[in-house]
């Protein structure tokens, strides 16, 4: 395997962000051709490139737009989940940073695809410049006569709105996401009737992840036939892999699914220098951790399953032998109890006692029995809560006791800190050893 | 389920597919869209829950009520999921996975709950102790530090919270949004620190909050009238029905030691559904205070003495004897249909007068005729249910959430969950149209008839109008009066023509929980009990054969209202002090029974008391010390609601009865008092029970004889208002002086603040901005109230007509639809 | 600063950006924060008037999200990444080095009013970890000394840009931005070496993605109706 800058293969020009970079590469020049086909050939052909949803769930994006009913009497809307917020997932934000016209072209065609006449980007209120360079991005595509109405003659108007969040990791989840942007708390709604059928407003609904947007305009124009060349039969294509933690160089790199851990590790630059992989979470902190002997595993959804795992965002963390297991662990229930939303008992409550059970281990105050009872309290989570932030909260700590039994252990006489020096994880840890 | 009548496409046929599917392996079949929780009840199945309510859209919150479903690969929210054909449902019953998914939801609940049940008056009746007994295990893990709240908050004068208690159903939340449409609560934070709250700036002042204490699963809402009062293993409860408006509620009445302690709704899924409001919940403080505990008489220096009963009745009845046919019944709303009816009996068969009536506020001879031929006796209908799936209803002169609250909330149900289209005739869009999503009609006090009849031509109307009259003539289409109407000339005559020529159904909501059972029992003049006319000789000799009196003792000429009644008094004094008026001794009222009447209620309280002081002889039969009771020779204390056996007639016509909570020593009710005095007079056919009375309502039987034409009363000229003047509109909030509220300062302190209302050219044209005084006056007096600028016809100012700061009858001596002057600033 | 007649026109016009008017409430409530330095009563009610809310509702959004505050930030509102990767990356030790430095811990304001603290959840930017920010703009790849010298430099009113970002304005300023009303600065700084890594890697390798076909195979189809 090799990276595939497609993407990315323009971003270290200085104008990428503009419509003047976007267009020099073709950017909308498909509109007009996707704009002469009739909706459902936009949405065969997407189904037909097996694109999945790049958001985490991977759930088939052709096959989504395909539940959208016409004619319900209600508008049709496009939503885009630009509300990135899951430990560990970082590349949406690059991507509407250095190329946001491909996600604005994205919108067209979706909306084109399901017939809605609005698009909403939801952005997370917490990156001003990603939402600045959106919102021009939406401004430039408006002058250029992309959007509006009576789009290039073809009797058919799109409006698109660039809407901040307001921090709330909840509203990642697209129901709370929908009734973020209508104007309430963001806490998940109840399914049926799923937003395909009655999402925003009432109205069909789809909701996609921005990278899984910047993927039409790309595959509109090279056709499924090459889009589906990446990748496997059943994860075709390419992703933006965020690489993140002990490694040399953190940060984007675009490959195909299925290409492994080992590989990514390789193209950055390995684990830091003098330290070894302890530890790596391939699609942010939701998803269970793997450990070295998972590195040659492809990163495709049906490979990460079969691991134990999922491929999520495709962001994987990577931690080396100076990190405690504990302290990461408790550090992540403390965001999950901090971003439960509330509603449901399991989540809200289960997530509040967590906490406080992780930090006895962190603090080495815990008791041997705790193991146990996290456990349970684990189980008495998962699939019970209202939705997937309950299940994830539960997710971290039973492969993490699973390959790290013993630092759990000390948890009950010793504190983590102690054990792991917290000054020896830090990027700076060579500067101060210096 | 199939109900078929006339056509496949009527839409009364509707067929409900009926699903069979199973829990805990017993099949059961029900309606398609059933909840799993709800077809579990079908078969005794309870699972435990929180957030679940039947009246309440589902949001599966609380995650108590986790089944295991066949085919699903987690345990499924019974209150959210719908039935399908073949589902197998396992609870708790049968499922460890149900069970343990149910018995960790109530671990989590706990871990955070103070499990201070000795002191929380939910303790005993708590759904979190109860399911925490039934469906928990024994011992909490948790041993950490729990979330703790300063305690409580007043989210109203009256609700208390306390957040620690919380459970986060959001039953509160969603009733106040859903249901009342007082969004004044809410969640706020987020996760673990989730809470209720209201904003800093809007207390929680819904006329419906005490709902949201019946609700609460947990201690979390509670009032300050009951707050740490008692153990509900300690109360006695008994159904009962609430006296203080027409829409029938039914309540529950939790009694210790022969006092109540608490109201609370009762199911009744007909009228209240599971719902009241804050006045009948909360307003009982005044069956103790001030209440008549012996009879009074006069003694010699005319000073009110307390007597025996034998010997208060025997004055009683000398007084009345003495009065012969000159005596006249006048009789309030508080009287139930049992009271009603005997007051009517005795006016016509022991002292032989039809000088009787129940209307103890403004009425006209046109409400007498309108109420004679379309509602005295009618059947049941239109019915609470009628409203909630009606194509429109449109209020005339009557505000809903005010005057008749489960009216109020049934509209609103049928609003949000049917799209029925509510109109009202009014002269602005209350907060009661609004939550309704109503249109006004404006109407000018007085101009009601001309609005009303203006719906009456879908072709000339236009507007909102003409789709009010294209709504009124499609089938189920219903028309609601109040008794506002009886005030504009010309208007009840216009509501029956506008019901006749669209074929909308006629309501009346009368304010009072006694008036449709008053009028049905015949206390009125020219009515008969049933509706029957009192100039038709078959009514008179069918009342003459229940009654067992020869029919020639009746009456058989209509009689005087209440308006009329106080006019003889003043022409009996003015004559006896002229003594030239030969024809005064005809028509002299020379006594007068008077029971439920409130002088601060009549169009002319002065009027009112100055009659009585003229009356030869006033006997009173009455719960409190009041204005007549200090004017009456004979003071007889009857019983309160709570002490006594009855029957009030809602709105709809539908009679609800009730039973006594606690009998109380010396509490008589007002038949019962009646039939004491009867016999003094030699009557010997005048029951004293409950159970009688209603046989004998029962033996006159519906009546389908003759009635009087509906009244066809001109309506008025508009009022031409100069500058400086506004036609004034008034009517009574939910929540004011009204004398059955005394004794509950928490509840007066959650009623709105009066304020004036003008249009903004109205407002302009006295250079008073939103929120400055302005004075409203008469010759009489004047009252001055913060001004809101609102969306009114010109020429108009409206004030609440019994409330703190406002009461135009009293201090103005004006009533709706009278001339007032206006002006900026304080008087 | 104040809500004004203007703030009012500025959430009307922000009502009708959408389908229906509530959708705009989290815009304007970021609309109200920026007039207001915080989200008061007062701003909870004007938003309440303009989308026909009760105060209680809207209340219960305000509070849902911490980007909503209810007490007074600094004039540059500073979070500190402590979720997990940026934690262990030297995030705690930044958060512990500031919190000394500035004399105020969580959620906590400056004496001078010139600097807020908090502890902030991922930030979508691991790749730059640990990162810090100020009203927002990213402050990627942070150690101590340079942390130090950020907040330094805007307690002393010194200019501070961000390191994909433009210069870091003022927490009402930004607040503006996210209501929704541009500020002019979309062009500037955006990228870094993390965010090229892959790239830059390809280009040094000799990776790229396969030929695009010559022309696109979306034609019209004959199902057209």
């Amino acid at each position: 395997m090799a990276l595939t800058p497609i993407l990315t293969a323009h971003w270290d020009e200085p104008d990428s962000h503009t419509i003047e970079g976007y267009r020099r590469h073709g950017g909308y020049d498909m509109v007009p051709v996707t704009l002469g086909v009739h909706p459902d050939d936009v949405i065969a052909f997407v189904k037909e490139s097996g694109l999945r949803g790049r958001g985490g769930a991977g759930f088939p994006t052709g096959m989504k737009w395909g539940f959208v009913p016409q004619n319900t009497g209600r508008p049709n809307y496009l939503v885009v989940n630009a509300d990135e917020s899951e430990p560990g997932a970082c590349k949406d934000i690059p991507l509407m940073l250095a190329n946001p016209h491909a996600l604005v072209e994205g919108c067209i065609h979706a909306a084109y695809a399901i017939r809605a006449n609005y698009a909403f980007i939801y952005v997370r209120g917490e990156v001003p410049h990603a939402i600045r360079r959106v919102a021009a991005a939406v401004r430039e595509a408006e002058a250029a006569g992309f959007l509006g109405t009576d789009i290039l003659g073809s009797g058919w108007d799109l409006t698109i709105v660039v809407h901040s969040g307001a921090g709330a990791y909840i509203c990642g989840e697209e129901t709370a996401l929908l009734d973020s942007l209508e104007g309430r708390r963001g806490q998940p709604r109840l399914k049926p009737p799923f937003p395909a059928v009655a999402g925003l407003y009432g109205g069909p609904t789809v909701i996609n992840n921005v990278e899984t947007i910047a993927n039409l305009p790309t595959i509109v124009r090279n056709g499924p036939e090459w889009f589906k060349q990446f990748g496997t039969e059943k994860s075709p294509g390419f992703k933006l892999f965020a690489v993140s933690g002990h490694v040399e160089r953190p940060g984007i790199y675009e490959a195909p699914l299925g290409t492994t851990m080992r590989e990514l590790l390789e193209y950055a630059g390995g684990v830091r220098a003098g330290h070894e992989l302890k530890f790596w979470v391939p699609g942010g902190s939701s998803v269970p951790m793997l450990t070295p002997e998972h590195l040659d595993v492809p990163l495709t959804y049906e490979d990460m399953a079969g691991a134990g795992t999922m491929l999520g965002t495709g962001s994987p963390m990577v931690f080396d032998e100076t990190t405690s297991v504990v302290r990461a662990i408790s550090r992540w229930m403390h965001f999950y109890k901090h971003e439960s939303c509330g509603k449901c008992t399991p989540c809200r409550e289960g997530t509040f006692w967590l906490e406080q059970m992780l930090e006895r281990f962190e603090h080495g105050t815990a008791e041997e029995a705790d193991i146990e009872t996290v456990d349970e309290i684990c189980e008495q989570i998962a699939g019970r809560s209202f939705c997937a932030l309950g299940d994830a909260a539960a997710t971290p700590y039973a492969p993490a006791l699973k390959y790290f039994r013993e630092e759990f252990l000390a948890g009950t006489h010793t504190a983590a800190s102690e054990l792991f020096d917290p000054v020896a994880s830090t990027v700076f840890a060579g500067a101060a050893a210096r | 389920m199939t109900v078929t009548s006339s056509g496949p496409s009527s839409p009364a046929t509707q067929t409900v597919d009926g699903v069979t599917m199973s829990v805990d392996g017993v099949d059961v079949t029900v309606p398609k869209g059933t909840l799993v929780i709800r077809a579990a009840e079908q078969l005794g199945v309870a699972v435990p829950r929180f957030c679940d309510h039947p009246l309440l859209e589902p949001v599966a919150a609380c995650r108590m009520c986790l089944v295991e479903i066949e085919g699903q690969p987690k345990p499924q929210p019974a209150c959210a999921v719908t039935v399908a054909e073949g589902m197998k449902v396992k609870t708790q019953v049968t499922s460890d996975v149900a069970l343990k998914a149910q018995q960790g939801v109530m671990e989590f609940l706990l871990i955070n709950h103070p499990l201070d049940c000795p002191i929380c008056d939910k303790g005993g009746e708590c759904p979190l102790q109860n399911q925490a007994m039934a469906n928990g295990r024994g011992e909490s893990r948790f041993d950490g530090v729990k979330r703790t709240f300063p305690k409580p908050i007043n989210v109203s004068a009256q609700i208390l919270l306390d957040r620690e208690r919380c459970v986060s159903c959001a039953r509160c939340t969603r009733f106040a949004e859903q249901i009342a449409g007082d969004a004044f609560i809410s969640l706020q934070e987020r996760g673990a620190k989730q809470q209720v709250n209201i904003s800093s700036d809007q207390p929680f002042d819904s006329y419906f909050s005490g709902n949201t204490v019946q609700i609460c699963p947990v201690g979390a809402l509670t009032s300050a009238k009951y707050r740490f009062r008692a153990r509900p293993f300690d109360l006695i409860s008994t159904p009962t029905v609430c006296e203080h408006c027409a829409s029938g509620c039914g309540l529950r009445t939790d009694v210790r030691r022969s006092a109540v302690l608490r109201r609370q709704a009762w199911d009744v899924p007909e009228v209240n559904e599971e719902w009241n409001c804050d006045k009948g919940r909360f307003a009982f403080g005044y069956q103790v205070e001030g209440r008549l505990e012996h009879p009074l008489v006069r003694d010699d220096e005319g000073n009110l003495v307390t007597a025996s009963w034998p010997e208060a009745i025997s004055i009683a009845a000398d007084g009345l004897r003495a009065a012969g046919a000159g005596a006249a019944v006048l009789t309030g709303g508080r009287l139930t249909l049992e009271d009603s009816y005997a007051y009517a009996k005795f006016a016509r068969a022991v002292l032989g007068t039809d000088d009787i009536d129940f209307r103890a506020r403004p009425a006209s001879a046109e409400e007498t005729a309108f109420l004679a031929a379309l509602v005295a006796g009618r059947p049941v209908g239109p019915t609470y249910s009628d409203l909630e799936s009606a194509p429109v209803v449109v209020l005339a002169g009557l505000d809903a959430e005010d005057e008749s609250p489960m009216v109020f909330l049934r509209l609103r149900k049928g609003a949000r969950t049917r799209g029925v289209r509510v109109f009202s005739v009014a002269p602005f869009a209350s907060s009661g149209v609004s939550k309704v999503q109503g249109c006004v009609l404006p109407a000018v006090p007085g101009d009601e008839a001309a609005v009303l009849d203006a719906l009456a031509d879908e072709a000339s109307a236009h507007g909102d109008a003409a789709e009010a009259a294209r709504l009124l003539c499609e089938p189920g289409a219903i028309v609601l009066v109040g008794e506002r109407l009886a005030q504009s000339p010309g208007a009840l005559s216009a509501a029956a023509r506008l019901a006749a020529a669209t074929g909308a159904r006629l309501g009346w909501v009368p304010r009072r929980a006694g008036e449709r059972g008053a009028l049905d029992a015949g206390a009125l003049t020219g009515l008969l009990p049933g509706g029957r006319p009192l100039g038709s000789d078959a009514a008179r000799a069918q009342a003459a054969e229940v009654w067992g009196v020869d029919v020639a003792a009746l009456p058989a000429e209509p009689g005087r209202d209440l308006e009329s009644v106080v006019a003889a008094l003043h022409d009996d004094a003015a004559a006896v002090a002229a003594a030239d008026d030969p024809s005064a001794v005809e028509r002299a009222v020379r006594a007068l029974v008077v029971a439920g009447v409130e002088a601060s209620d009549l169009a002319d309280p002065a009027g009112f008391l100055a009659a009585l002081e003229a009356a030869p002889f006033v006997v009173s039969l009455e719960q409190r010390h009041s204005d007549v009771t200090q004017r009456a020779h004979v003071v007889l204390p009857v019983a309160a609601v709570a002490e006594r056996f009855g029957t009030f007639v809602d709105w709809e016509g539908r009679p609800r009865e009730f039973s006594q909570v606690f009998p109380a020593a010396h509490s008589l009710s007002d038949a019962r008092v009646l039939s004491m005095i009867a016999t003094q007079l030699g009557s010997t056919a005048f029951a004293p029970d409950v159970a009688t009375q209603r046989e004998e309502l029962a033996a006159f039987g519906s009546w389908d004889g003759e009635r009087a034409e509906a009244p066809s009363v001109a309506g008025a000229e508009p009022v031409a208002v100069g500058h400086g003047e506004a036609v004034l509109a008034t009517w009574r909030q939910l929540l004011d002086h009204g004398l059955l509220q005394e004794g509950d300062p928490f509840l007066g302190a959650t009623a709105r603040t009066a304020v004036a209302r003008l249009s903004p050219s109205t407002a302009d044209s006295l250079g008073v901005a939103d929120g400055a005084d302005v004075t409203v006056s008469t010759d009489v007096g004047s009252l001055t109230l913060p001004l809101v600028v609102t969306a009114m016809p010109d020429g108009v100012v409206w004030l609440p007509a019994n409330s703190d700061g406002s009461t135009p009858r009293a201090s103005l001596g004006a009533g709706h639809g009278d001339v007032v002057r206006i002006s900026g600033g304080a008087a | 600063m104040a809500l004004t007649e203007q703030t009012r026109a500025d959430a009307v016009d922000l009502a009708g950006r959408y389908p229906q008017s509530r959708s705009a409430l989290l815009p304007m409530l970021h609309l109200v924060q920026s007039a207001e330095g915080q989200v008061t009563p007062d701003g909870i009610a004007l938003c309440a008037d303009v989308v026909g809310l009760t105060t209680a509702e809207v209340a219960a959004v305000a509070t849902f999200y911490t980007m909503y505050k209810r007490h007074k930030v600094g004039r540059y509102h500073v979070g500190v990444c402590t979720n997990t990767m940026c934690a262990v990356l030297g995030g705690d030790a930044i958060w512990a080095a500031l919190s000394e430095r500035l004399g105020v811990g969580q959620d906590e304001v400056t004496a001078d009013g010139s600097i807020s603290l908090e502890r902030i959840e991922c930030q979508a930017a691991c790749t730059h970890a640990p990162v810090m920010t100020a009203n927002w703009e990213f402050l990627d790849d942070m150690d101590v000394p340079r942390a130090l010298e950020v907040v330094d430099k805007l307690k002393a009113g010194e200019e501070v840009f961000s390191t994909r970002g433009p210069r870091i304005g003022t927490f009402e300023e930004i607040e503006r931005l996210l209501a929704g009303f541009d500020d002019g600065l979309a062009q500037e700084g955006g990228k870094d070496d993390h965010m090229l890594a892959g790239l830059s890697y390809a280009k040094q390798n000799g990776m790229t993605a396969p030929e695009p076909p010559a022309e696109s195979p979306l034609k019209p189809s004959t199902t057209e109706g």
